[in-house]
């Protein structure tokens, strides 16, 4: 028996951040795959409260929300430490990884048309704006010289953004009004771990536009 | 020293009552300055650019924005008395989740129930319950969330007894006929000092979220 599962789904882009980080700590773990129409009893007994993936079983006690795991799993395992040690900076990053979780979500957006839309564009732009003149500044990584819990928690702005823009017909990250957020893009997805473990393109972008269409014939 | 540490405040926010609690719970000396929420100071605008709302705890002349975030740091800069996380990963992770879960259960669904109208209310009223259910159910038999110390769900859940006066009057239900171990708790957290010292009357609370329900209606 596995001592640590990880119940998940493709392409969520919440279950991709434990596997990335479960990964760049060199952590062991079973892959079990649920299908959210059809909810497991695996997935309804150790998530019973939200019943929703990502899920860290680790010796048989279960741990829920994507970033709480991160938490866990950086605590339980500290080897590449992917929080500051200061105290002061550790609450800097838990700040820009709660703005993260509260205004980063660019699948919500596939669903959206009309006034919707037009509201969620506007949202998403002030958030990049922030995100490039607040958070990431000029630095290569969230984290710095290299990715942290923060970098992690943006990890979204990266294939889901775009496989997002392609399906919708909407520009949200134009390089030349966010270039440093382009090239952190860029970057992020050139760190061996994210590179080797990010969903099939063409397989999400697929995926989507059939979501969208059923989404919008729905409404 | 006290002007080392500001609290930029409001009295009838439930996310300061976290911090003057934390901080009391510590023994922390600091200076609290209310905000003008109509009127924002330009210390609070300086110092939390991003979301412009309070508690702000300032330390050594340096911003820490949102308040489990807020709680997190206390916790960890004096650590050396009344530990509000617990010491094991698997108990701290339990910990967040339900900090987590108070922010994205309690909190929006008691707005509308203090806030809202007709079907939205009744809707709100059945959530907030369930929800509030929920919470009975872990924390069982015992004394507090953390178990036999008082902690950091117990830091994060207790200001909404403020609230319990308004949402049983606008949602028209009994509290403690639904939930007698909840408020049995909250009236035992109330009996610490640090607690007691920084929550408001709820009458006083329900009068002032009157006025704001009224000001939101006539937009």
């Amino acid at each position: 028996m596995a001592e640590v599962k990880l119940l998940g789904t493709w392409p969520s882009p919440f279950y991709y951040r434990v596997v990335w980080v479960l990964k760049l700590k060199g952590i062991a773990y079973e892959f079990i795959e649920e299908d959210l129409n059809n909810k497991g009893p695996l997935l309804l007994q150790h998530n019973p409260v939200h019943k929703k993936i990502p899920v860290l079983i680790h010796s048989g006690k279960s741990i829920c929300e994507s970033m709480i795991i991160l938490e866990y799993i950086q605590e339980i395992w500290p080897q590449n430490s992917l929080l500051p040690a200061d105290p002061y900076d550790r609450a800097i990053a838990r700040f820009w990884i709660k703005f993260a979780e509260d205004k980063v979500n660019p699948l919500a957006f596939a669903g959206f048309y009309g006034e919707e839309q037009k509201k969620a564009i506007r949202d998403s732009l002030e958030m990049l704006e922030t995100t490039e003149e607040h958070a990431l500044r000029d630095k290569t990584f969230f984290g710095g010289d290299k990715i942290d819990l923060v970098d992690i928690a943006f990890g979204q702005l990266s294939q889901w953004l775009q496989m997002v823009e392609d399906v919708t017909n909407v520009k949200l990250l134009d390089a030349s009004k966010f270039p440093r957020l382009q090239r952190w893009i860029n970057n992020f997805k050139q760190v061996p771990i994210i590179k080797e473990n990010l969903p099939d393109y063409q397989e999400m972008f697929a995926y989507f536009k059939a979501l969208r269409v059923m989404l919008l014939s729905s409404k | 020293m006290s002007d080392e540490i500001i609290l930029l405040d409001f009295w009838s926010s439930p996310f300061a009552m976290r911090v003057r609690i934390a901080l009391a719970e510590k023994g922390i000396e600091y200076e609290a300055r209310e905000e003008d929420l109509s009127n924002k100071s330009s210390l609070l605008l300086k110092m939390n650019p991003v979301h412009k709302q309070i508690p702000v705890l300032i330390h050594k002349g340096r911003p820490v924005c949102e308040s489990l975030i807020i709680v997190q740091y206390i916790d960890e800069v004096w650590s050396h008395k009344s530990p509000l996380l617990p010491s094991h990963p698997y108990h701290r992770a339990n910990a967040r989740f339900w900090a987590d879960f108070v922010d994205k259960k309690i909190y929006p669904t008691g707005k509308l129930v203090w806030g809202a109208t007709g079907e939205v209310q009744e809707a709100a009223k059945k959530e907030l319950i369930e929800s509030m259910k929920v919470l009975e159910g872990e924390l069982g038999d015992k004394p507090y969330f953390g178990g036999e110390s008082f902690g950091f769900t117990d830091v994060a859940l207790i200001p909404f007894y403020t609230w319990f006066y308004s949402l049983e009057t606008c949602g028209d239900f009994s509290i403690i006929a639904n939930c007698p171990n909840l408020v049995a708790w909250a009236k035992r957290c109330m009996q610490r000092e640090s607690v007691s010292k920084s929550l408001p009357d709820q009458y006083k609370v329900y009068c002032f979220l009157m006025e704001l329900k009224k000001k939101f209606e006539a937009k």
